[in-house]
């Protein structure tokens, strides 16, 4: 894996639009990701936030601008696109198990299918992420059997079992109820101290203010500014920022 | 409550018993049955099965051989069904929609033409299994039943698998398209290639899904082949029929050919209700 100068960024937004229809859900939006850093996407419903981070690894198609990830920009062309996706790990809303394998299987299927890991090897670095996101116990079981946090912990084990230059979070915790919501950011808390890259979206202001490098503000599909969380909670330029701080501390 | 449901349908079965007896003067005469399924062969010196096994016979061997390319038929184009491209989806939508708009009975009247008049003669049936040595007549003999009706046994199966398979195209679609989308943005997420998709994602929880719709359509396969006595494959319907006109005991004949029917597909639904319980078992 070759080391990016800091200079240039490991993932490009580049003046990226795309529609739904007729409804605009981006709106030329550019963002520059360094390796290490810590993003966290904020902004009311509706406002374009899933969708940018799903284009990241184009499980949305932007119709203009560039998405470059790691130097190579994503595109129409789909046998690069694997090569892509499995370098950047994402973590849904809904967790999306695979319902018909257990939590083991579903964390040792990339590895296996993917990267082409013997099972065994693969069994050993799911076990050692299992244990990473704290659900070592839980391997043997089915994802109905485990609680929403616990599912949502074996959701990032997945995706860390790729070993992923960046962790891509679609409101990882607005499935859960609190106690679980802790137990979700603290794992995730673990992962930004280990130096991986992610970009979140999540209406957790407490882990924007503690975590994140930078917060982004989305409002209609642009980003209406990106600024370090001191910056950002205490002295936001825009109107709309002010707003939706004030709806949401 | 049950006891007297059950009373009652007793009553309502010897009621109608006894109408067929006394107002139709119906003459109940069950001994020719019994020669009819099993007769004693004088030169063997064996029993052997007569007309009604015989067709009983022919109907589990088209049955079992038309599931495999019905369901061969339902899985290929189910998943076409699903496909991103027009032209696929359009292939096997065509085919769908001209078998499903079709009575079955019109559809096989054509069907059996087509076959018989063409595919038959291409695949060269016939000539092969008069060419056949010994060895291989056997084995031919065990998987499709008597050398002579081999071609016979074969159209049906080809006709019955042509229109079960658009009906079990149907359900695969709908078990995949059940599917919910976020399992397969879940699996493209870590990588997985399109087939390794739907190789350990998709197919797995869709067959999971389809298995009591599948079981309840294998059911009406068995059924359905009956449909297939009026293009003369020698099933067991149209052996019933020579069977009911050359003893005259029309409604006994086919009491008993119901008696078949029932034990044959009673047995499939027990089969298919295992399986149910293995998977849901495999789940949890």
């Amino acid at each position: 894996m070759e080391r990016l100068t800091p200079a240039e960024p490991l993932i490009e937004l580049d003046g990226v639009s795309k529609w739904f229809g007729a409804f605009q859900v981006l709106r030329d939006v550019s963002l520059r990701v360094a390796e290490g850093e810590r993003i966290v996407i904020c902004g009311p419903s509706g406002s374009g936030k899933s969708t940018l981070i799903r284009c990241i690894n184009r499980l949305e198609e932007h119709q203009e601008g560039r998405v470059v990830f790691a130097g190579r920009e994503l595109g129409a062309d789909t046998a690069g696109l694997t090569e892509v996706r499995r370098e950047i790990g994402m973590v849904f809303q809904e967790f999306n198990l695979f319902p018909h394998l257990t939590v083991l299987e579903n964390c040792m299927l990339g590895p296996v299918r993917v990267l082409g890991m013997s099972p065994a090897d693969a069994r050993e670095r799911a076990m050692e992420f299992l244990g990473r996101v704290r659900i070592p116990e839980q391997a043997g079981k089915h994802p109905a059997q485990l609680s929403g946090g616990q599912q949502q912990r074996a959701a990032i084990a997945r995706s860390l079992c790729m070993r992923p230059r960046v962790m891509l979070f679609d409101e990882p915790t607005s499935a859960l109820d609190p106690v679980m919501i802790k137990e979700v950011l603290d794992v995730m808390n673990d992962l930004a101290e280990s130096g991986m890259t992610m970009i979140v979206v999540t209406h957790e202001m407490g882990f924007a203010r503690t975590v994140a490098d930078r917060v982004a503000f989305m409002d209609e599909g642009s980003i209406v500014e990106c600024l370090p969380p001191d910056r950002f909670f205490t002295s936001p330029a825009d109107e709309r920022t002010k707003r939706f701080l004030s709806q949401i501390l | 409550m049950d006891a007297a449901v059950l009373s009652a349908a007793v009553l309502a079965l010897g009621y109608v018993f006894h109408r067929v007896d006394t107002v139709l003067e119906y003459r109940w005469d069950w001994s020719a049955i019994p020669n009819s399924l099993y007769r004693w062969d004088e030169e063997t010196g064996r029993w052997v099965p007569n007309l009604l096994m015989q067709g009983f016979f022919t109907t589990v061997r088209l049955a079992i051989l038309s599931m495999i390319p019905a369901a061969l038929f339902g899985a290929v184009f189910g998943v076409l069904r699903t496909a991103g491209r027009l032209f696929p989806r359009l292939l096997s939508r065509t085919y769908v929609e001209l078998i499903r708009n079709i009575p079955p009975l019109v559809f096989i009247f054509i069907f059996y033409f087509f076959i018989s008049s063409q595919i038959m003669p291409v695949l060269g049936v016939e000539d092969f299994v008069r060419g056949a040595s010994p060895a291989t007549l056997r084995s031919l003999e065990l998987v499709f039943g008597p050398a002579a009706l081999i071609p016979n046994v074969i159209s049906g199966v080809i006709c019955l698998a042509m229109f079960q398979g658009a009906y079990m195209t149907e359900i695969v679609r709908a078990g995949i398209q059940s599917i919910p989308k976020t399992q397969t943005e879940a699996g493209l997420s870590i990588g997985l290639s399109r087939w390794e998709l739907w190789r350990r994602v998709i197919l797995p929880q869709a067959l999971r899904r389809v298995i009591p719709p599948l079981a309840g359509q294998f059911i009406t396969l068995v059924k359905d082949s009956s449909i297939l006595s009026l293009i003369s494959i020698q099933e067991l319907t149209f052996l019933a029929m020579e069977t009911a006109v050359s003893t005259t005991r029309v409604f006994e004949v086919w009491i008993t050919v119901a008696g078949l029917y029932f034990c044959l597909c009673y047995l499939l639904s027990l089969a298919f209700g295992r399986l149910e319980r293995s998977a849901a078992a495999a789940r949890a």
